[in-house]
């Protein structure tokens, strides 16, 4: 009889505090996040320090209460799997080293996990994956098409060359006035207006896969300051939707358009942008007469969340990708 | 019963093992290395020289702060999460008391510091007595400069402990004349086994309650505070 694999996964690497028990990489036994954003809306955005002192503050009662809603016991549990970055550093320190703890008091393997492989692998949580896929990132700081042809093979097939789109949707935001955190009053406020501005979209060369957002946010500064400079008032929804709609357009359109090139059977979306409701329901349009399967995770699973971080690991630890008692935080780890 | 120390709440890394009240190992460094990637291998190679199972751990003291920030959250974060699944207790000391211990046998004040920058220090002053360190003047983040000027209505000697003396022997000298004793350098460095000896008998804090000393706002959060006041003000 083939033996079920558990993992407990911490995931410390923003403003979320997180553990979760994942069983065999699909099935979520418990997924208990701490959320700072009420302490960090104070001052319209993430504060290192901050964040930092909530996570030391939460570690151990988020992993009691993950342990517990799952009913295991440590003989059950496989392995450690925790977010080793990219992410603030003094964010991510707390998790690993909680992490290493739990390893060595408990005789366990450990695993270090890249946050955005946790991102592709919450969609595991939901779809088996159909190889070879193509995964569209998109989150505060990542924006990026990766095609996989096998579990944990990740070849990059396109990058932002600037901003990323979360980060676009922070500072339009923060523009528009609106309360952190941005990117959901945008796509909440986009909904009561009309994309009747017609904002650039950066396609770039022929074929390129690559994407850029830093001339769409100059565009709306510029929208913005004229219509001031005339003393017009333009609607904040109209502005919103129609940012919205230029963003969405090039994501729909190269995932669209390279899914199609590399002939991939699933299309996974991953990263806290994913829980866009305009860029789901666009996605959902563009693909739903394709025989390519078209994955999105919940809401509560685009978000940071260490379910996600336990789905990854789950396939390092059959690949016995353990890692040593010195693993450090490291906040500009590559995927690979 | 066998009790693990660690503190990394500042340069200084140190692990203890203390088993009944006799210290059975401690690895003490003293270099400007990563407290992240060398605290557990320490703890581990600790316990594999002196035979000690992780499961046969009665208790865990930590050095709690003032200190680094991100030094203090690597020391608390390990001991909490690992007294919370061994399912012992946790203790936190203060990682001045700590260094105030290399001045038992002295009889004055005994004033531990570390550099905070910018001319402040963390510190504190105590008395040891009856075989106990009894605080003198409360711990603070104070401009060197003001705190010597409290020490100085003091009547005793005060000794100065501190792995960042060399910054300040000066200011100290310049300010207390001869009433100021300078801790040989063999005396400067925090020792876990001390913090082992501290909290061995304390009464343990609550796993998920148990937060570092920071002494100190953090900046954003301070700045905050301030603009409420006004807002409240005006
Ligand atoms: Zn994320």
């Amino acid at each position: 009889m083939k033996k079920d694999t558990i993992i407990l996964g911490i995931e410390t690497s923003c403003d979320e505090t997180a553990a979760s028990i994942v069983r065999n990489g699909r099935e979520i036994l418990s997924n208990v996040v701490a959320s700072q954003i009420e302490s960090h809306k104070r001052f319209g955005g993430v504060v290192p320090e901050i964040a930092s002192r909530h996570h030391v503050e939460q570690i151990t009662m988020v992993l009691e209460e993950a342990i517990n809603k799952a009913e295991v016991t440590w003989d059950d549990i496989d392995a450690i799997a925790v977010t080793e970055g990219p992410g603030l550093v003094g964010a991510l320190l707390v998790g690993v080293n909680a992490a290493k703890a739990l390893a060595f008091a408990k005789n366990k393997p450990l695993i270090g996990v890249h946050h955005i492989a946790g991102h592709i692998y919450a969609n595991r949580l939901e779809n088996e994956f159909t190889f070879p896929l193509l995964a569209l990132i998109v989150s505060g700081g990542h924006t990026e098409l990766v095609l996989m042809r096998d579990h944990y093979d990740y070849e990059l097939i396109g990058e932002t060359r600037d901003d990323a789109a979360g980060e676009a949707y922070d500072k339009v935001a923060r523009m528009l006035k609106l309360p952190y955190p941005g990117g959901p009053e945008i796509d909440r406020l986009s909904t009561e207006g009309e994309a009747t501005i017609d904002f650039p979209r950066a396609w770039l060369e022929e074929g390129s896969y690559d994407f850029s957002f830093s001339g769409l946010k100059s565009a709306v500064i510029n929208t913005l300051h004229n219509a001031e400079q005339r003393g017009e008032t333009l609607d904040p929804a109209d502005v919103a939707a129609s940012f919205q709609q230029s963003v969405i357009d090039v994501l729909t359109e190269k995932t669209f358009r390279a899914a199609n090139q590399y002939n991939v059977k699933q299309v996974i979306v991953a990263g806290g942008v994913a829980a866009n409701k305009g860029l789901r329901k666009s996605l959902k349009n563009r693909f739903s007469d394709l025989s390519i399967d078209l994955s999105i995770p919940p809401i509560h699973l685009c978000t940071d969340n260490a379910a996600m971080i336990a789905a990854a690991g789950t396939i390092l630890y059959k690949k016995e990708k353990f890692t040593a008692l010195d693993l450090n935080a490291n906040p500009s780890l590559m995927l690979k | 019963m066998k009790i693990l120390a660690m503190d990394t709440s500042n340069q200084v890394l140190s692990v203890a093992l203390l088993e009944d009240k006799q210290i059975i190992g401690e690895i003490t460094t003293n270099i400007a290395k990563n407290h992240s990637v060398r605290l557990m291998p320490a703890i581990e190679k600790l316990m594999q020289d002196v035979h000690v199972q992780p499961s046969e751990l009665d208790r865990i003291v930590v050095a709690q702060g003032p200190g680094s920030y991100t030094g203090v959250r690597i020391g608390l974060a390990t001991a909490k999460t690992m007294a919370w699944a061994l399912n012992i207790p946790v203790i936190g000391v203060s990682s001045l008391e700590t260094l105030a211990y290399q001045g038992t046998l002295f009889e004055g004040i005994i004033c531990p510091f570390f550099d905070a920058r910018r001319g402040l220090v963390y510190t504190g002053a105590y008395h040891w007595k009856n075989g106990k360190l009894e605080t003198v003047m409360e711990e603070e983040n104070i401009l060197m400069t003001e705190w010597l000027t409290k020490l100085k209505n003091q009547e005793e000697k005060v000794l100065f402990i501190s792995p960042d003396i060399a910054s300040f022997e000066e200011l100290i000298i310049e300010h207390l004349q001869d009433k100021a004793i300078i801790a040989d350098t063999s005396l400067r460095l925090p020792k876990a086994s001390h913090l082992a000896l501290l909290g061995s008998e304390r009464e343990a804090d609550s796993v998920h309650a148990l937060v570092p000393n920071y002494l100190r706002l953090a900046e954003a959060e301070a700045n905050w505070q301030k603009q409420q006041k006004e807002k409240t003000n005006s």
